[in-house]
């Protein structure tokens, strides 16, 4: 193992510092773990706080700022954040319109928020939940945990941060991201497992010339493997996985995500094949986004995610932004 | 009776072996899981033993009261909810007694064990701690050895699952044949009971 750490133990306390150190415009809580726009709370809008394991930056403290979240807790790596944190940010951001809970559908993340809700709420917060299911390698069913939330969390919190930054009340801001997940598809590819800096080895054992179709973002694997294709391959059968779930009726938003260890030549040009995809299926594009935004350490892979949009969703995702990683317009 | 002083052996008990055997909960957890279960829980009972030492509650309800808030503020992910509520919840039913009979424990037990039921959505079969813990309150009666030994059965008794619970069920059928992580941390908490009644 080959890591730019000091040890294992402080790796998110050290990201946390060095984020501080990088973004005036956040302040940011390293004993504590919350990540917090610095002109927070902002009166008469709804806040947004997110939250999830670390090691998928800039997911979420990279989305921090007008326009976006206005606090995120990231948990240890790829474990999910304690409630004390949760319930720290919501107060720190309320302004008395209410909070919304932007979470990612993994049974800790679900719990702790829950946990966190409660205890805002004793304190007179007012709190609203969108859950984020979007992956759509593993179904759902009656028998299991439903579909793990990853790349649409990005459209769920952009979109829905718009809404709020125009001060719209809290059901309105809930009901839109609520909407956003619900017209949202994700599909993840990995060509090499991830190293947690705790474990140092790889969390699964992929053999060189093979991909797992269908993974989470934490290298947990999804629906099969398959000897090495083409980028042209990968695409289709990406594509293709979610407009089977979601048969293709709006223009769509797009992203093409890269998992942390996959450069960004190889995400434009998969990024080509997946916009080739989408034309012979003759769904129309509104807007695309290609770079790492929800990784996954140093995974080699891309997701896909695509986002069914109307007028209103898409004058949302184009209202002006100012994060670490996302930002335009201002 | 168990007093206060048995609740506190019990967690330093749990906190020696999940720290012996951190790795191997790690292992467990890196085929169908994420690979962190053992340094979660290890970071979680290391934070247990400092509250217990700094706040010394002086019952046992209060003791495991205590020792499931540390869980849920330190542990995150799925583990420090639902050991937590374990915790808390046997600790609330235990009420402020000073001294509490095995019966009145394997009540209370019982109790958490439902708490866990209740917020994880799971029940025996599920391939979670469930598995361990249940057939373990079950043998309650028996004596802490038949507990523990019950718990290490339903542990193992996990391996031909498939999960239908927590991260593990995203794997479908590919969850087969590898033992649970929480069932397995379940045992080991269990077999801290025999520990801390052997003094």
């Amino acid at each position: 193992m080959r890591m730019l750490i000091n040890v294992p133990e402080t790796v998110v306390a050290d990201a946390l510092r060095g984020m501080a150190a990088a973004y005036p415009d956040l302040t940011v809580d390293v004993e504590h773990r919350v990540i917090v726009r610095r002109d927070a709370p902002v009166a008469g809008q709804v806040a947004l706080v997110s939250g999830g394991g670390s090691g998928h930056e800039p997911l979420h403290g990279g989305f921090v700022g007008p326009g976006m979240l206005s606090a995120a807790c990231p948990g240890e790596v790829f474990t999910s954040p304690v409630p004390d944190q949760m319930a720290r940010a919501a107060a720190a951001v309320d302004s008395g319109a209410g909070v919304l809970f932007i979470v990612k559908n993994y049974t800790g993340d679900v719990l702790n928020f829950d946990m966190a809700a409660e205890l805002a709420q004793d304190e007179g917060i007012q709190v609203a939940k969108v859950l984020v299911n979007d992956d759509v390698a593993v179904t759902d069913s009656l028998y299991t945990a439903g579909r793990r939330g990853t790349g649409a969390t990005l459209f769920v919190e952009k979109i829905a941060g718009a809404a709020a930054a125009e001060g719209q009340p809290l059901e309105r801001v809930e009901a839109i991201g609520r909407q956003v997940n619900a017209n949202s598809r994700s599909f993840g590819v990995a060509l090499s497992a991830c190293t947690t800096p705790a474990k140092g080895s790889p969390t699964f054992d992929l053999p060189d010339g093979e991909l797992e179709l269908g993974v989470g973002i934490h290298g947990e694997p999804g629906r099969e493997r398959r000897p090495m294709m083409t980028s042209g391959e990968i695409a289709d059968f990406a594509v293709n996985a979610i407009l089977e779930d979601m048969p293709p009726r709006d223009p769509v938003l797009v992203l093409v995500n890269g998992m942390g260890a996959t450069p960004l030549l190889e995400l434009f040009g998969f990024n080509a094949e997946v916009q080739r995809v989408l034309a012979e299926r003759g769904v129309a594009v509104a807007r695309t986004l290609v770079g790492n935004y929800v990784t996954s350490l140093d995974m080699a892979g891309a997701s896909v995610t695509l986002c069914q949009i109307d007028e209103e969703l898409l004058r949302l995702w184009d209202a002006p932004v100012k994060t670490p990683a996302l930002r335009w317009g201002m | 009776m168990l007093d206060a002083d048995f609740f506190r052996r019990w967690m330093a008990a749990t906190a020696a072996s999940v720290d012996r055997e951190a790795e191997r909960l790690t292992q467990l957890d890196s085929p169908i899981g994420d690979a962190d279960h053992g340094s979660n829980l290890h970071r979680g009972f290391a934070a247990v033993m400092a509250a217990l030492e700094t706040e010394a509650p002086d019952t046992p309800g209060a003791v495991l009261v205590l020792a499931g808030r540390q869980l849920i503020s330190t542990v995150g992910g799925a583990s420090g909810p639902l050991y937590g509520t374990l915790l808390r919840r046997t600790g609330k039913a235990l009420g402020e007694a000073a001294e509490v009979g095995v019966e009145q424990f394997a009540a209370a037990l019982r109790d958490g064990v439902e708490g866990v039921k209740k917020l994880g959505g799971a029940v025996a079969g599920d391939k979670t701690m469930i598995d361990a813990l249940e057939p373990a309150v079950n043998a309650l009666g028996d004596g802490f050895a038949a507990a523990r030994q019950a718990a290490e059965q339903g542990a193992e008794a996990t391996i031909p699952l498939q999960a239908r619970k927590g991260r593990a069920s995203y794997l479908g059928e590919r969850s087969i044949g590898h033992q649970d992580p929480g069932a397995t941390s379940s045992a080991l908490l269990i077999a801290g009971l025999e520990a801390a009644a052997e003094g």
